[in-house]
């Protein structure tokens, strides 16, 4: 099982993923720079969290047309698994591959915290691992993480169960006092049409061992990971 | 070619993103906040937006504006959140 981590100017996650997937989940992991379009055969991709680009224009926007991103819309238009955090979710909405745009927090401040989620669908490859309404925790670090559709796209977003991940109190309510940064109906990840792509502006892999405060990271790992050994077979 | 032929090949571009009426604007409302402690009492509003001078070679005013209008939809606003307008003028000096 081969994963490919995407590597920006200013990524700055893709060492901790790569940490994840290799030494604690044992699987083979290869940075694909930016400027390249070779994915070297991986099975699935990482769009991980940083400042591509240093966020000039807009977080996302310039990371959006770098080469490497033809063959990750090349890669997830044949079916391809391919999973953002935090600025890699902002890339995607950016490349057209997710809905919406993350705007600046609500309030301002950069959050850089622990936060609860909740998991609104398991059938898919990210959540499988996952319990319907189980409460993950998973620290946040984003100063753009505010999520906005308008209300016609916001409406079909939810109906199409897109939402896969809503930011909820410890107990698992969807409360505006648990919101961290003003996302419309709270929400923390989406998912693509297709089911393959989805991204999440928490940071799964900096919650993947005990020694780092709490694991809830491995379920959406372990998801992947089940999801790729069941499509070899 | 005359020198005003040439010069009349340079364009300013003046272009200003702004954010979609409707969509929350954290920047602005800072500012608005800011604004009243200093009192500003009078201020009703604030919207932040970004503001763009690009200077491009176009055989035609026409042709300055395609290519600028192309920018603009490609990677200078994001059409979820924000529009854009903009003005270009001749670059004489």
């Amino acid at each position: 099982m081969k994963f490919g981590i995407l590597v920006f100017p200013g990524t700055w996650s893709d060492r901790d993923w790569h940490h994840v997937l290799t030494r604690v989940l044992g699987h083979e992991a290869v940075y694909l720079w930016h400027g390249d379009r070779d994915l070297h055969d991986c099975d699935a991709l990482i769009v991980p969290g940083g400042f591509a680009h240093g966020d000039y224009l807009r977080a996302g926007a310039i990371a959006r047309f770098s080469p490497i991103m033809e063959s990750v819309a090349q890669f997830a238009e044949s079916g391809g698994l391919v999973l953002g955090s935090c600025n890699g979710f902002q890339i995607l909405c950016e490349a057209g591959l997710l809905p919406g745009a993350l705007r600046r927090n609500a309030g301002m401040a950069f959050r850089c915290e622990w936060v609860h989620l909740r998991v609104e669908r398991t059938d898919t490859p990210f959540t499988s691992a996952c319990e319907v309404g189980q409460v993950l925790r998973i620290p946040i670090s984003h100063g753009e993480g505010n999520f906005y559709l308008d209300d016609a796209e916001l409406e079909s977003l939810e109906a199409r169960r897109g939402v896969v991940l809503r930011y909820c109190d410890a107990t698992g309510q969807v409360t505006a006092a648990a919101n961290p940064n003003g996302s419309r109906n709270n929400i923390a990840g989406i998912i693509n049409t297709r089911g393959n792509v989805m991204a999440l502006m928490p940071h799964p892999e900096r919650c993947c061992e005990t020694v780092l405060g709490g694991t809830d990271g491995l379920p959406l790992c372990h998801s992947l990971t089940h999801a790729l050994a069941a499509s070899a077979r | 070619m005359s020198e005003a032929t040439i010069t009349q090949t340079h364009w300013l571009a003046r272009i200003y993103v702004t954010l979609k009426s409707g969509v929350v604007d954290p920047q602005g409302d800072t500012i608005l906040g800011a604004l009243r402690q200093l009192h500003f009492d009078s201020v009703a509003g604030v919207r932040m937006g970004k503001y763009l001078e690009v200077t491009l070679t176009a055989a035609d005013d026409a042709a300055a504006r395609a290519t600028v209008e192309a920018m603009c939809t490609t990677l200078l606003a994001n059409p979820v959140i924000e529009r854009y307008t903009f003005e270009v003028a001749p670059v004489t000096s």
